[in-house]
């Protein structure tokens, strides 16, 4: 990402041009933007976007009566901090539920996991075979797929929602019987996976196509399947983006509140932290010490994942995996 | 696994089976992620062995195969049905025609989610591209460039419910006399106003309340989105335009922003139907109500609240409408940007 140190002799002398002045081009432009008042104004916006959070963590760890008596910024002046709320919040039945909100965490985990991992292997199966087994009708398919990505996730919803809990029906014959899904975390996986394919090939294929030829000819000729192929060279080559789609995906279930909603609600069998805590936001909305703790819970993972993946997230971001 | 040994009886049963409940249901998990691999892997094996002409179709039909019937059963068939459904009444039993979009068109309530709707599409995308072009411009010469880039782009990593809860304990409100526990209220006490308004209640501000809890996640993406296209402006244009006697501001008008104006579209672009569809602001902040109710939220209402599959579905396919247009946009330039590079 840093360019700098090689821009520095990009205005070598003997040009002419670079004579006029000693600073290479980019570096004036910055230095355009580059005064104490810019910096003070970079400082003052980080300040600002991370007071919030701060704000929150804070609230989090104070004492109850403290919460409810005085804003957080008191706990700098009088420090008194722990971490009872959460333990409160994890495990008692505050909130009026039993096991406090440790059963969502639990199902945010269980429901991200195969919810990264069945789009990424389904999606790369077909990435392989859209770029490399060409059939006929292949590059139709292709376009098909990629412009699924125009349909919202609000445009399945309802059919999706009646598919899992009625069946399908065709007249009188059943096509999908009632599976009697509800305390089963397979419709939000399914969602999850579906909702995700179309971006999944299209990026996947993007990178796929574009791994060596001579690689995938010498391994026909030696006759090896297309199974073969996908499992030991496709695979291994393609890490770079897998990492970077997975870690998207995985951010984008755990941080999903629609999904969730619709298909597990509030049910703690199945629903995950996200959903609990927009509930909770509107019915208990006096609670800060708990509801701070909780959301401080839901967010500790996604920004573990965050700051030690960070180069991918950006890699992702940049190769355009933007989901709305 | 650790069990807190400071609970006593009751207690640490409950302890208990939680971490009973959490392990039967991640060993759930781990079973469903172990047997997808296993079938794959023995179908893979299996299928490989094939020799001849049936190799070829089988490999399609098995590596695409799933992928394709997963995408016509959660998108093409449900796209179709909500269309349908969207001429069907409430309980999806009798066809009314145009009966439920003649609703969306002519009711007040609707008119006012509209509105604000297009007020989160303009004010929401162009704030947060807007700012993070200055950031991105700005903290490309500082000292520590990396700190500063990573805590305004760390909101992308948060959902949107907990960003919104965040928002919400920064407009906590309490009455006159009360100690504030939220820090806008203590900030206007502090400059003298005694008795600042319930926030999150006074209209129409409100709406723009929630649209910041948009810009403060969307911003970071901006800012890391055009750093990276500002980077890649060759140096030869940049020093050329110096030259010709460009300079600071005008440099960056003149030069820096006709370079990166698709990348600045595509970012526009991509917040606009971030926000679009996103409900959780509003569903979570308030509910819909004092007037912040967004299309997308009510959607989810008409559909899962009042369970008027009518109505919701044809809030779905003008949402879809809405959406659409932008991502062909969006999509027709990104590919434009790729093939110049």
């Amino acid at each position: 990402m840093s360019a700098e140190p090689t821009l520095d002799k990009a205005a070598a002398p003997g040009t002419g041009k670079a004579a006029r002045s000693d600073l290479p081009p980019a570096k004036a432009i910055r230095r355009a933007f580059s005064s104490p008042l810019a910096s003070a104004l970079v400082i003052a916006v980080t300040v600002l976007w991370t007071i919030p959070t701060v704000g929150l963590l804070v609230t989090s760890l104070r004492p109850k009566q403290d919460v409810v008596s005085s804003g957080w910024w008191e706990a700098f002046v009088h420090p008194d901090l722990g971490l009872e709320n959460y333990h409160s919040v994890l495990f008692d039945n505050s909130f009026g539920t039993s096991g406090g909100l440790m059963p969502y965490l639990v199902n945010s985990v269980a429901i991200a996991i195969p919810a990264t991992v069945f789009p990424l292997v389904l999606a790369a199966m077909a990435a392989y075979v859209l770029a490399w087994v060409r059939f006929k009708g292949s590059d139709t398919l292709f376009f098909v797929v990629f412009a699924l990505q125009v349909v919202p996730l609000q445009m399945s919803l309802i059919p999706l929602l009646r598919l899992f809990s009625t069946g399908a029906h065709l007249g009188s014959v059943t096509l999908v019987p009632a599976l009697g899904l509800k305390d089963s975390y397979l419709p939000v996986w399914l969602t999850h996976t579906m909702f995700a394919l179309p971006l999944a090939i299209f990026l996947l294929h993007n990178f796929i196509a574009q791994l060596p030829r001579d690689l995938m000819e010498a391994a026909v000729v030696d006759g090896a399947s297309h199974f073969k192929i996908f499992r030991s060279i496709v695979l291994p080559l393609s890490a770079p983006a897998l990492a970077s789609f997975a870690i998207f995906q995985f951010l984008w279930v755990w941080n999903d509140l629609l999904v969730a909603l619709t298909f597990a609600g509030g049910n703690p069998t199945v629903a995950p932290i996200t959903s609990r805590l927009a509930q909770l936001s509107g019915s208990d909305s006096s609670h800060w010490e708990l509801l701070s703790a909780g959301a401080f819970l839901s967010m500790i993972i996604p920004l573990a994942v965050f700051f030690a993946l960070q180069r991918y997230f950006v890699r992702g971001l940049l190769a355009g995996s933007v989901k709305g | 696994m650790p069990t807190d040994t400071r609970l006593a009886g009751p207690a640490l049963h409950l302890a208990d089976s939680l971490w009973q409940d959490a392990a039967i249901k991640f060993g759930n998990t781990a079973g469903a992620v172990l047997g997808f691999l296993g079938v794959l892997l023995a179908v893979f094996f299996a299928a490989g062995r094939a020799t001849g002409r049936f190799s070829r179709p089988l490999a399609v039909v098995l590596m695409l195969g799933p992928a394709a019937l997963l995408l016509v059963v959660g998108l093409v068939v449900p796209l179709l049905r909500t269309v349908y459904l969207s001429f069907y009444d409430a309980d999806a039993a009798k066809f009314v025609g145009g009966k439920n979009y003649g609703w969306a068109a002519t009711s007040s309530q609707i008119h006012d989610v509209l509105l604000n709707t297009l007020l989160w599409l303009v004010v929401a995308p162009v704030a947060a591209t807007g700012l993070g072009l200055l950031l991105a411009m700005l903290v490309d010469r500082m000292r520590g460039q990396a700190i500063y880039k990573s805590l305004i782009f760390m909101p992308m990593a948060v959902s949107l419910v907990a960003a919104s809860l965040i928002f919400k304990l920064l407009y906590e409100s309490r009455g006159s006399g009360q100690n504030q526990v939220g820090l806008l209220s203590q900030l206007a006490v502090a400059v003298g106003w005694d008795d600042p308004p319930n926030w999150i209640l006074s209209q129409p501000l409100n709406n723009f309340l929630l649209m910041s809890a948009m810009v403060w996640v969307q911003t970071g993406f901006a800012m890391v989105v055009l750093s990276a296209a500002i980077k890649a402006i060759p140096d030869e244009i940049t020093e050329a335009a110096r030259l010709d006697g460009a300079t600071g501001v005008r440099l960056f008008l003149h030069v820096t922003v006709p370079m990166i104006r698709t990348t600045l579209v595509v970012v526009l672009t991509t917040i606009m139907i971030i926000t679009l569809k996103a409900f959780d602001i509003v569903r979570t902040m308030t509910g819909g109500n004092f007037g912040t109710q967004v299309l997308a939220n009510e959607m989810y209402s008409q559909s899962f609240e009042q369970y008027n599959t009518g109505r919701g579905s044809a809030l779905a396919v003008i949402l879809f409408l809405a959406v659409a247009p932008l991502v062909v946009y969006n999509i027709a330039l990104l590919r434009k940007e790729r093939a110049t590079r």
